[in-house]
């Protein structure tokens, strides 16, 4: 494709393929006015709004410059009389129709740059009646009196996010856009990404928080600072929008897994950083108050706590871990990192442990998300991250989702799922609750819970039978094939089909879709892991993926959704009891002896227990100091009662956090801590991105940053630490990760986001490994089978229902932060369970009565849904409602390979909470 | 006067039977297979030939927009036959659907043939009930007689005809809102380009043609380009259906040769104006969307594509509207602005914001209710909507203004000062 010369302006310019005359016009610095367009990755241009015309010799009519791309030869005037006047005439008609600019929504919004710019300021065309205000959201200010129907809104909702809330309705004048049948935008399906809020070029449609109750723009930002989203695994890149010190909106970024856009997490959802509780103080447990007295109200703690200095508090804390350590030996402590913090945090937090306590005792939530799906990568393939970033499915033309509902728990990949269905790509979704990407789906199996390896068995013998398997792959890159191959037959669909509740005919369909797809790839989360088979689940997709030669390509490959904004980045860091950072085993003498070498002390040559063990541990008496930052396992840990329990029998408990979380309520001191907009640090998203988050806010209060903290008692306990800042840090961990390099902080400061591996210091990293061999002993990858293994606990007649759990688009994790979020919290205020409206109906509760959810180790009483989603027999609870915590009653059955626990799958019942019984509440 | 041999629809007036035994009787699907099996290429030089302009009316060369579409294509390639007959004056579509549905459905087919297409849509307009159910039927008919599906008419070619209905909206007649309509969206105009050739019907070459262009197709194939072109003036041959309505004595369609002239046109078909020639104030020659003239060009102009142009107006869809010394001449304008108002899909500014605010302003120039600078200013806004807007629709509503400017400016002004002194007695 050669590139198209043609005149602009009287000069002979070169225009690239498929390039457009207004980014010829722009890349050259020609100013054209544009209203209905955005440069923006994902936005068509749609020339509807004329505010682009330029003059074409020849034509007739004016051509929109947006949408119209040059031929050879072309002679474009972007500034004839003709076409200013045009333009003009555009800005005044609409100019009309606008609230007065002192009045504006936005004074400053795009609109009226461009007005200003072409000259025009008011008009002579009277004003027409204008819609009323619409503020039934609560994140979202609509006003459509400023609506110039550029429809960037129904692009950003229907093409970008794929949320299709957004239409426009009504033709000529009358037309408007609506949020689906005309609904209040509060009342409507929206699912508040606030794409459109971002799109709109004139205020329209706003944050609610930066104009007043009249519409009147009141709380413009002040400064801007780039970062990262604290919430899920995708990595978004945003922008803080600060006023006088305080987040006042978010804006979404041009990062390489964003593009842009943002959830309402990551866009609504900041202000728990400026909450009441806030912990601002240090804090000692008072003398006498009982670790069994924890019912304390996180917005006053000074009933179980006083207040301490940092002095005071960090030797007590520091005291305690010695006095243990040197009492009952290095084993006898335990250390839980975050998935939450930086990079350079949870390097200092494992080295804090393995230097400093003297064990491998430390451990974080990657154990209750993806633990077995590591296990099982590293087994299969030599290495436990993704071989794909969740882009790639722009490329592929077979997507598969299972154990995963990205459009809840990672919404801005679920946008590059949604548009590749858009584009032509078959989905294939495999859950056995229904979600919001089934509407999308080529096929949706809704098998039934736990039956994972049935089923994609199944498959795997339909692909062996049927010999659609990539035969030159095979050879060349796995090894075990004949061992995999003999032992799926075995499992035929028909025999599989009443086992999974998917039929033999379905199976066979997307065994032999995904087999000859030309790229295939392979999504999954949760549902998938948090089984005591998830290492066996996780063993039959890495089997599917292998032997198509579904790896290594373009739009292929094996990508679990990690679920926290750095568990990917935590993990590296090696917050893992087995290993040190990246992966290499602790039990390698080698390996060791490089640390050793590294850190200037001996270390332990055993591996370390992983978070459930700890507390077990705890729980019998083994453990007996244990230091938490930024964790809450009294909410995130199976049977939490019996964590709890276990918790409340520490000697020492140290918790750094933001909040009082549950878990701190157990601790014998808490230290205040740093929220993700207060501190610089690095996190890497599931994608390998290593991405820069960088200091938008000052600590609130007496707070400081972790890794000062995680340096002050290392230096209380022996340590001689010296850090000055994050940067150091990450110096030091590029000498200790290989993963790391050709990426420094200085790079990360200038790319704001560089994929490992990466072989050059110009490169921005590899975004699909493996094409040539995998990182095992052979080179090869190999094949695992899988045998059944049924869940832990059954459904029996006392318990006759299966409880799963899971999270909602609103809420994070165990909700400390969006629970403490304004606009989350309205959205979804109360604790829920979902049940089939089938269910409810057999059981006599009406929706949104009370009901009480119990299974073998506790019980907890929330509201009822009905959620047509949820098959009949299932309960799903989301986990982050500390008042009803889900985990109260979860099963802590580990799996052998990953040791994570059996969140998905318990036996449980449901019964109606009588009103009388609450009215004596 | 255009001989009666010459006429290509002989029961324009229903006077015969429309089934297809009567359209058998009167020459329709006579050899049709013959014509095929001459080839595409010969088919679309003799309507070249023939100098068949578009009937829709933007009167482009019928057989050059033919040769657009790919030799070869690996997709499908369609033709869409516009039926959706919206423009007001204008019912010349309609009849030919009523009574000579054969005309139609045989030229889908030697078109279609032409441009490769083995399956074409006619998207009607929603409230021609009855004419979709007698189309349909006369498509059924032709499906049973073997004239269409596999081999149709014997002539190798399988071709299938898909009768669409519209819902009712103005916007579906221009043939990229017709399209999304057709493809099941909300009827708004595509931006050209690519033009419908390339990327037309879900994504495929196509082409969009009149119902009358494609129903003269088969007399004009089998009587020879020569004849068509024969008849009427050079870049204007043809016979044309006009439809003259409005103050005449007897309103109708009528075929004739391009090229009468408006008073022959009037006098000799439609039984005169109201009142006599001299009571003639204006006629408004192709439709709503051309401007008017005043009765002094009426008195020569010859009615074609080239004569009309050259009086600022148009022969569009050639709906002779005729308005008498009774018409209040802004009110009949304004009228015509309030239909574009209405009918603006509202996809882009200068359309959906500039059609209200000229129906808003003519609204009160009726009553005189506006300065005479406004005029000026209306006429302006008029010339910035036009060659604006993404498709036509601004055009049509910015030309009836300009012709009621260029021609009737002084009445505007009486009005004007008529109101003020009358306002000015009140006030008094």
């Amino acid at each position: 494709m050669s590139t198209i010369k043609f005149i602009l302006d009287g000069r002979e310019v070169e225009a690239a393929p498929g390039e457009t005359i207004w980014q010829v016009a722009n890349r050259l610095g020609i100013e054209i006015p544009h209203l209905c367009y955005s440069p923006k990755p994902g936005y068509r241009p749609d020339g509807n709004c004329r505010a682009c015309m330029v003059e074409i010799e020849g034509e007739r009519v004016l051509a929109a410059s947006c949408i119209r791309k040059p031929a050879p030869g072309m002679k474009v005037q972007t500034a004839s009389e003709r076409a200013k006047t045009a333009r003009k005439l555009v800005f005044e008609l609409l100019v009309a129709d606008q609230p007065p600019r002192e009045r504006a929504h936005d004074p400053d919004s795009r609109f009226w740059q461009w007005a200003d710019r072409v000259e025009v300021a008011a008009s002579r065309f009277p004003k027409d009646v204008r819609p009323k205000p619409d503020r039934s959201h609560p994140a979202m200010a609509v006003h459509l009196d400023a609506c110039i129907q550029c429809t960037l809104c129904v692009r950003a909702c229907r093409e970008v996010q794929v949320n299709d809330v957004i239409g426009m309705a009504a033709r000529g004048h009358q037309e408007k856009i609506v949020f689906d049948f005309d609904d209040p935008m509060g009342a409507s399906t929206c699912v508040a990404c606030g794409e459109c809020v971002q799109a709109c070029p004139t205020g329209a449609l706003m944050p609610a928080t930066l104009v007043d109750e009249a519409g009147a723009y009141t709380n413009a930002p002040d400064r801007e600072v780039d970062s990262v989203c604290p919430y899920c695994g995708v990595g978004c890149q945003l922008t803080y929008r600060i006023r006088n010190d305080r987040i006042v909106a978010v804006a979404g970024k041009n990062g390489p897994s964003n593009r842009n856009r943002l959830c309402v997490k990551g866009r609504f959802g900041f202000d728990y950083v400026h909450h009441p509780d806030r912990l601002t103080k240090p804090m000692i447990r008072k003398e006498g108050v009982p670790k069994s007295d924890v019912a304390i109200d996180p917005a006053n703690p000074w009933t179980h706590f006083r207040e301490a200095t940092w002095e005071e508090a960090l030797d007590r804390a520091a005291e305690g871990l010695r006095r243990i350590r040197d009492r009952d030996g290095p084993g006898a402590l335990a250390g839980f990192g975050s998935a939450k913090g930086s990079n350079e945090e949870a390097y200092l937090f494992q080295k804090l442990v393995r230097t400093g306590f003297g064990s491998n005792n430390v451990d974080h939530c990657t154990r209750l998300c993806h633990a077995s799906s590591v296990a099982a990568l590293m087994e299969g393939i030599g290495s436990g991250a993704v071989t794909a970033p969740f882009m790639a499915a722009e490329q592929s033309d077979v997507i598969i989702v299972i154990g995963a509902n990205p459009t809840e728990n990672h919404p801005v990949a679920a946008t590059f799922f949604k548009q590749a269905t858009k584009r032509g790509a078959e989905l294939i979704v495999m859950d056995p609750r229904g979600q919001a990407l089934k509407r999308h789906a080529t096929h949706m199996l809704q098998f039934k819970p736990g039956r994972d390896v049935p089923m994609l068995n199944a498959m795997l013998n339909v692909i062996c039978e049927e010999e659609l398997y990539d035969r030159q792959y095979v050879q060349a890159h796995t090894e075990d094939f004949e061992k995999l191959k003999a032992h799926v037959k075995d499992f035929p669909p028909e025999k599989m089909a009443p086992l999974c509740g998917i039929d033999a005919e379905t199976l066979r369909t997307v065994a032999r879709k995904f087999a000859r797809a030309e790229a295939g790839i392979i999504f999954w989360g949760m549902g998938v892991s948090q089984h005591t088979h998830g290492t066996d689940n996780a063993r039959c997709l890495i089997a599917l993926a292998l032997i198509t030669g579904q790896t290594g390509r373009p739009g292929t490959g094996l990508h679990p959704l990690r679920g926290q904004n750095n568990v990917q980045g935590a993990s590296d860091a090696g917050l893992i009891p087995m290993v040190y950072p990246d992966y290499r085993s602790v039990e390698d003498p080698a390996t060791r002896a490089f640390f050793e070498e590294l850190w200037g002390t001996k270390l332990d040559p055993k591996k370390g227990l992983t978070v459930v063990e700890i507390v077990n541990a705890a729980y019998d008496g083994r453990i007996k100091g244990l230091y938490v930052m930024g964790e809450n396992p009294a909410m995130s840990d199976p049977d939490a009662g019996h964590a709890r329990a276990g918790l409340a029998k520490l000697e020492h408990l140290v918790v750094q956090d933001i909040f009082l979380t549950e878990t701190a309520k157990y601790a014998d001191v808490v230290l205040p801590a740093s929220a993700w907009p207060e501190k610089d640090g690095t996190v890497t998203n599931t994608n390998r991105q290593v991405q820069m988050g960088r200091r938008a806010l000052p600590l609130p209060g007496d707070a400081r940053q972790d890794w000062w903290i995680i340096q002050e008692i290392a230096r209380r306990i022996g340590l001689d630490w010296n850090y000055t800042h994050p940067r150091d840090v990450f110096a030091e961990m590029t000498k200790a990760m290989p993963s790391l390099a050709n990426i420094t902080w200085e790079r990360l400061l200038r790319e704001d986001s560089v994929t490992y591996p990466c072989p050059a210091p110009d490169h921005p990293g590899e975004a699909i490994v493996f094409a040539e061999r995998f990182p095992t002993p052979s080179g090869r990858g190999k094949l695992v089978p899988a045998s059944i293994v049924p869940p832990a606990e059954e459904p029996d007649e006392e318990y006759p229902m299966v409880l799963t759990t899971g999270r909602q688009l609103e809420h994070w994790h165990t909700g400390a932060m969006t629970r403490r979020a304004e606009v989350l919290d309205l959205l979804e205020p109360e604790a829920v369970a979902m049940l089939s409206p089938l269910d409810l109906r057999r059981l006599g509760i009406a929706p949104g009565e009370k009901i009480r959810v119990a299974t073998r180790r506790g019980r907890i009483e929330l509201s009822a849904r009905s959620d047509g989603a949820v098959p009949s027999g299932l309960i799903f609870i989301p986990f982050c409602y500390a008042e009803a915590a889900a985990n109260i009653l979860t099963n802590p059955q580990l799996d052998p390979y990953g040791k994570i626990p059996e969140f998905k799958y318990c036996a449980a019942k449901v019964e109606k909470v009588e009103a009388e019984a609450l009215a004596a509440q | 006067m255009l001989r009666d041999e010459d006429r290509i629809f002989q029961n324009l007036y229903g006077e015969l039977d429309w089934r297809l035994a009567g359209a058998r009787a009167r020459g329709d699907w006579d050899g049709t297979a013959a014509l095929i099996a001459k080839g595409r290429d010969w088919i679309v030089n003799e309507v070249k030939n023939s100098g068949l302009r578009g009937r829709g009316g933007a009167g482009f060369p019928t057989g050059l927009k033919w040769s657009f579409m790919p030799k070869q294509s690996e997709r499908p390639c369609y033709l869409v036959v516009n039926a959706d007959e919206s423009e007001p004056g204008t019912c010349k579509d309609r009849d030919i659907i009523r009574h000579e549905p054969q005309k139609l459905i045989e030229g889908c087919l030697l078109a279609s043939f032409a441009m490769g297409a083995h399956t074409c849509f006619i998207y009607i307009r929603g409230e021609f009930v009855n004419e979709a159910r007698r189309l349909q039927a006369a498509i059924d008919e032709a499906y049973e007689a073997g004239l269409l599906g596999k081999n149709a008419a014997g002539s190798g070619w399988d071709f299938d005809l898909i009768l669409h209905r519209g819902a009712g909206a103005y916007i579906c007649g221009e043939e990229m809102a017709l399209l999304e309509s057709l493809e099941g969206r909300k009827g708004q105009p595509r931006l050209k380009p690519p033009f419908p050739a390339q990327v037309g019907l879900y994504g495929c070459p196509t082409t969009v043609n009149n119902v009358e262009t494609i129903s003269v197709v088969p007399t004009i194939l089998r009587r020879g380009a020569s004849w068509f072109a024969g008849i009427g003036r050079p870049k204007n041959e043809g016979t044309k259906v006009f439809c003259i309505s409005g103050h005449v004595n007897r309103p109708c369609n009528v075929e004739e040769a391009m090229g009468i002239p408006l008073r022959e046109l009037i006098e000799k078909h439609a039984g005169g104006v109201r009142g006599g020639w001299d009571n003639l104030l204006a006629v408004i020659p192709g439709g709503s969307s051309v401007p008017c003239i005043p009765k002094p060009i009426c008195d020569e102009v010859l009615m074609d594509f080239d004569s009309l142009r050259e009086v600022k107006s148009g022969l569009g869809t050639a709906a002779v509207i005729v308005m008498d010394k009774s018409t209040d001449i802004i009110k009949a304008i304004a009228r015509l602005a309030k239909f574009y108002k209405h009918e603006s899909c509202g996809q882009c500014t200068p359309c959906r914001e500039g059609t209200g605010w000229m129906w808003r302003v003519l609204e009160r120039m009726v009553k005189g209710e506006a300065e005479v600078a406004e005029i000026d200013m209306l006429l302006d806004v008029s010339y910035e909507i036009e060659g604006h807007t993404i498709c036509a629709l601004g055009d049509a509503a910015a030309w009836p203004v300009q012709g009621l400017i260029r021609h009737f400016r002084p009445v505007i002004e009486a009005r004007i000062a008529e109101y003020r002194s009358r306002a000015g007695r009140r006030a008094a």
